[in-house]
């Protein structure tokens, strides 16, 4: 598709070079709101796999419809939902904010779920195996548990961690600057359609090509530290 | 506090056109998810061949719908055919090119996934109880990878209705486009319509989306066993 | 006066309606080695595994030296310390080294030095003949390598009383003698243990005093020389002959000769 472009419409690198800064701009928005979202998805999940994993009653159900709700939901309503409809009942935030909720709580139901099977993957007598040479509880969830279970949820994390960073794309839907706005702003504005699809694609693989790259370094990585193997 | 939305919801017919919106996107993911699991079960089967060129393709075509955002690809086919090549695509027709293209490699990469994870021992074991080839993969090898294959394909369909939210975007007149309009169109009479239509078009996604979820898991747990 | 290490009184063990144990008494005494045989779920792991607290008891009391064990009271961390308990499956942790796994417990649970519990993992990794398999994950050991890193993890945790369920039964033919000889070692040594194992050669030479456990309960107790050769019931009489593959070859002679 892009050398397509590129053969098609030769791309004007003058109009290129004045719009960088105006994407730059926009990735380091797009980054900084994609890993933050990312991060406190990472909490919710795991803070989400632990209650249902030790069965706490109330919070466990509570996770599991907050779960469903938010696995079953696409992110944009849910922005919309918190940008737009939130603050007629005077819940107002800003857009950086909203980005940052809505990112984090999409991706905690997913990151809850991908730990929880994760725990689940390790074997009951490896508990019973800790429990047996004296280790509490929080050690053997700690030492035993938590490491393994790291292991087996490696790569449905590192994929998650990808959906999460692509999802970012919809939040200029709540006027957030980012990289989509960019470019449609420009589109929009300037006609120069292939230049700015050009950078978006080429920024957009600045992002998430080093996660994808680093991300299956780890998991391979991870596996050997873990299994030996 | 005044009313959130749901007189204007009930007002005219409001909520028809937003069931309607809710239609079209529903149309696009379903026309979308057959075209990938057509072309997916397809590329698929083509993947588990073992050659080079076949696997350096791809492995390119499934990294790059990995990694680049449908949003992308959906601004790279609307925009980048209607303004560069004066073809005058149809919002929605150039959606559900995007969709398919990411469906495909989607569905592509659990094919080939159920029928690689097959066991060797299980095709040997049918050769040594004198079945050929074709009925190795009539009764053996289809039926597994069908008990894999079918909750992760229904998992796919929930994930492209979600998806479709995105054709707004590029204009395609959806439910959320609708409760835009309406919205707007109510602006001065009811300004706090925005909460109450917005948590109507969540639930309304949440209800297209959550049974088939839960067929999802049903089956996955049923065949697991 | 023997003295008396472990105590086991009227103790009842159900899954649901499914009574395991019943009314189960034993008592072993310091430097004795029990062990139990019997037929697949006769409930003899599932003594070991009420034992060591990793399962709910629905009657009697179980004490090591006087103490409870219960494995919802706060102590049972500390009474599992004193008992060492190596499973069939091995279960060394997959993502720690030989060394880390047992150096684990010693180091966090009983917070020993490092350096000293280092030293005498080493010492007894050589015992048993797998010093150059330190460093090296889980995965790269055979199975009885595995297993006698078990024994060795659980003995660095200085136990009162060794459990061990089926040690070798998930091991090839020819790995079982080397795990055998460790157990076998540590009998001479003068160790407690309770044994659960299929191995009937292994049971006479390690043991003394054999439980034949049917059904949840005993149903005989003798030393070995006696049970093996001259049991008193008939239910272990038949239980014993399943092992020897000549038995029906034995029978029709003993009919024959009747005859």
């Amino acid at each position: 598709m892009l050398r397509r472009l590129e053969r098609s419409d030769r791309l004007n690198w003058s109009v290129i070079e004045k719009y960088l800064p105006l994407y730059e701009k926009a990735t380091v928005l797009t980054l900084k709101i994609g890993w933050l979202g990312v991060l406190f998805s990472v909490a919710i999940g795991l803070a989400v796999s632990l209650i249902v994993h030790y069965r706490i009653p109330v919070l466990r159900q509570t996770a599991k419809i907050y779960i469903e709700i938010f696995r079953n939901t696409p992110l944009l309503i849910q922005l919309f939902f918190i940008y737009f409809g939130l603050p007629k009942i005077g819940v107002s935030f800003s857009p950086e904010f909203c980005g940052v909720l809505g990112l984090g709580l999409l991706g905690g139901s997913y990151m809850a779920e991908t730990f929880r099977s994760g725990i689940e993957a390790v074997d009951k007598i490896q508990y019973e195996t800790a429990l047996s040479l004296g280790m509490s509880k929080a050690q053997v969830m700690f030492h035993i548990v938590l490491p393994q279970a790291i292991t087996y949820s490696t790569p449905a994390f590192v994929a998650n961690i990808i959906f999460l960073l692509k999802e970012t794309s919809v939040f200029s839907a709540i006027s957030l600057m980012d990289l989509m706005f960019t470019a449609k702003d420009l589109i929009g504005l300037y006609y120069k359609t292939a230049e700015c699809l050009v950078m978006l694609v080429v920024f957009y693989l600045l992002i998430l090509l080093p996660v994808s790259v680093i991300g299956s370094v780890v998991e391979r990585r991870l596996s050997y530290a873990s299994f030996g193997d | 506090m005044q009313a959130l939305g749901i007189d204007v919801l009930l007002k005219g017919n409001n909520f028809i056109r937003l069931i309607d919106g809710l239609c079209t996107a529903l149309r696009i993911s379903l026309v979308s998810v057959i075209f990938s699991i057509v072309f997916g079960i397809v590329f698929g089967i083509v993947m588990t061949y073992k050659n080079t060129v076949i696997s350096v393709v791809s492995r390119v075509y499934l990294e790059i719908v990995r990694i680049m955002p449908q949003m992308v690809l959906l601004f790279i086919v609307f925009f980048g055919t209607t303004r560069m090549f004066g073809l005058n695509l149809d919002a929605e027709l150039a959606s559900i090119i995007v969709f398919t293209f990411w469906g495909t490699a989607e569905m592509g990469d659990l094919v080939r996934g159920a029928v690689s994870n097959i066991p060797k021992h299980q095709y040997e074991s049918s050769y040594a109880l004198g079945l050929n080839k074709a009925q190795t993969y009539f009764y053996i090898v289809i039926p597994q990878t069908l008990r894999r294959l079918i909750p992760l394909s229904i998992n796919l369909v929930t994930r492209m209705i979600k998806t479709t939210s995105l054709v707004m975007m590029i204009g395609v007149v959806e439910a959320l486009k609708v409760t835009q309009q309406i919205i707007e169109a109510n602006r001065m009479t009811a300004p706090n319509a925005a909460f109450g239509l917005y948590l109507t078009v969540f639930i309304l996604y949440f209800l297209a989306c959550w049974p088939i979820s839960l067929l999802a898991s049903y089956l996955e747990k049923k065949w697991s066993a | 006066m023997a003295d008396k290490l472990l105590t086991i009184e009227h103790l009842k063990k159900s899954y649901g309606d499914n009574l395991i144990l019943k009314d189960f008494n034993l008592t072993v005494n310091r430097g004795e080695v029990v062990v139990i045989i019997g037929p697949s779920g006769c409930g003899k792991s599932t003594l070991l595994r009420c034992i060591n607290g990793l399962e709910e008891i629905q009657g009697g009391e179980i004490k090591l030296y006087g103490e409870k064990i219960d494995r919802n009271k706060k102590n049972i961390a500390e009474i599992r310390q004193k008992i060492g308990m190596v499973f069939q499956s091995y279960e060394l942790f997959p993502h720690k080294t030989v060394l880390q796994n047992i150096i684990l417990a010693p180091i966090k649970v009983q917070k020993r030095s490092k350096s000293d519990v280092i030293k005498e993992a080493e010492y007894l990794l050589e015992k048993v003949g797998l010093s150059d398999k330190r460093d090296v994950y889980p995965r790269q050991l055979s199975g009885g390598q595995k297993q006698r890193v078990a024994i060795v993890r659980a003995l660095c945790m200085h136990p009162e009383i060794m459990l061990f369920d089926e040690v070798t039964a998930a091991l090839d033919p020819e790995m079982v003698r080397e795990v055998l000889d460790t157990i076998l070692e540590l009998a001479k040594q003068g160790r407690t243990m309770i044994v659960v194992t299929h191995e009937m050669s292994f049971a006479r030479a390690v043991s003394d005093r054999v439980l034949f456990l049917d059904k949840g309960e005993i149903i005989e107790e003798d030393i070995p020389e006696r049970i093996f050769d001259n049991p008193k019931t008939e239910r272990a009489r038949r239980f014993f002959n399943t092992f020897e593959y000549d038995a029906v070859k034995n029978h029709t002679d003993t009919l024959n000769r009747k005859v």
